[in-house]
């Protein structure tokens, strides 16, 4: 039976959509059956960031409405054959997304996949609602940033509240994952570090994803950054997955790089 | 603050500065998350009742719901020097 992870972060523009497909894809990578939804309805972008925006036939509410049935609404990704995506809608508005509807669409997939992730739209109102009511587990998204990290917060509020199995009296499952952290301005003390956030927060870390430009390279091209292993995103993404899986894995790039004299002198 | 002093820059990051008001403002967030809906229109009134008498600022009066084994109910209030 499958595990239904949320990707959240309350605050926009973190980086829910560029995990979503890493993780996604590196679940995949490690052997599990995983489908990648797009709950951001009207702001549809998991598709380009995984490569597929162009093969888009039907999305999550024709299924709903009945308009398509899901086997032809999901998209089978062309590098891993146990990895699916199923895409938002572009033009429906929010209110198309039905409490009753995505449970359908999600009790359908349970039966078929590992992993459902669910890749959550901004804010902590209906849309970021439906996205998380149903997980299990919930990876929360945050900057080394000031309202980045109150958004996460107040999006723990509404998983500890207002999700299914809140509701049930138990609880869903939190991890830490803090993205485009810059050791070199943690280490002018301009930049929270990740001992920081962690404590304020009291959510157990799941992997610190350093800020690379590697990261803006893979969305232009529609490969998950996972999938570029000479990257430190790609890497870093790689060791979440493994801790998520249970593994114990070290962290890296946590500290600036050294700079040489020629680097300090010409920048590099 | 001396011309050497500003040069010196030897002021902390502002990173300790976010960590402080974020530490204050998501405890104070946390509290408010589990008390009734009431709350905060109760704190408004109270605020108001109190100016009548001496002037405080919002931020210098608090109400605190603690729910125990009696529920208590307590108003700080911070007065002017
Ligand atoms: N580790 C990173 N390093 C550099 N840029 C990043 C990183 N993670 C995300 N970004 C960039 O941040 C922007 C927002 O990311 P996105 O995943 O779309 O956020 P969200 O889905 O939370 O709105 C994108 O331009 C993305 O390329
Ligand atoms: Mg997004």
């Amino acid at each position: 039976m499958a595990k239904i992870v949320v990707v959240t972060s309350g605050k926009g523009g973190v980086g829910k959509t560029t995990s979503s497909a890493a993780i996604g894809t590196g679940l995949a990578m490690k052997g599990f059956k995983t489908v990648l939804i797009d709950f951001d309805v009207g702001l549809r972008n998991l598709d380009l960031i995984m490569g597929c925006e162009r093969r888009v036939v039907y999305d999550f509410i024709n299924v709903i409405n009945g308009e398509a049935n899901l086997k032809q609404a999901l998209i089978k990704d062309k590098r891993f054959d146990n990895l699916y995506i199923l895409p938002a809608s572009q033009t429906r508005d929010k209110d198309a997304l039905t409490q009753e509807g995505v449970q359908k669409v999600l009790d359908e997939l349970k039966q078929d996949f590992d992993y459902i992730l669910c890749d959550s739209p901004a804010g902590i109102e209906q849309g970021a609602q439906m996205a998380l009511y149903y997980a299990d587990e919930a990876i929360v998204v945050t900057n080394p940033e000031i309202a980045s990290v109150r958004d996460s917060d107040r999006i723990l509020g509404v998983l500890q509240s207002k999700s299914l199995k809140a509701e049930q009296g138990e609880s869903v499952k939190e991890h830490l994952l803090l993205t485009r952290y810059n050791p070199e301005r943690v280490e002018n003390g301009d930049m929270l570090t990740v001992e920081d956030v962690e404590e304020i927060l009291a959510v157990p870390l799941l992997g610190v994803i350093p800020e690379s430009e590697s990261v803006l390279n893979a969305s232009n091209r529609g490969i998950p950054v996972v999938m570029d292993e000479d990257s430190t995103a790609g890497m870093a993404y790689m060791d979440a997955i493994e801790r998520f899986l249970g593994e114990k894995v070290e962290y890296r790039f946590l500290e600036a790089e050294k700079k040489g004299f020629f680097k300090r002198v010409f920048g590099g | 603050m001396g011309i050497i002093d500003y040069f010196r820059n030897e002021k902390p990051g502002s990173a300790s500065v976010a960590r402080d008001r974020l530490k204050l403002i998501v405890a104070h967030e946390r509290k408010s998350r589990n008390q009734p809906d009431y709350l905060p229109q109760m704190q408004r009134e109270l605020v108001e009742v109190i100016r009548k008498y001496v002037s405080v600022d919002v931020d210098q009066v608090q109400v605190d719901l603690q729910d125990g084994d009696v529920s208590v109910l307590e108003l700080t209030v911070t007065l002017p020097e």
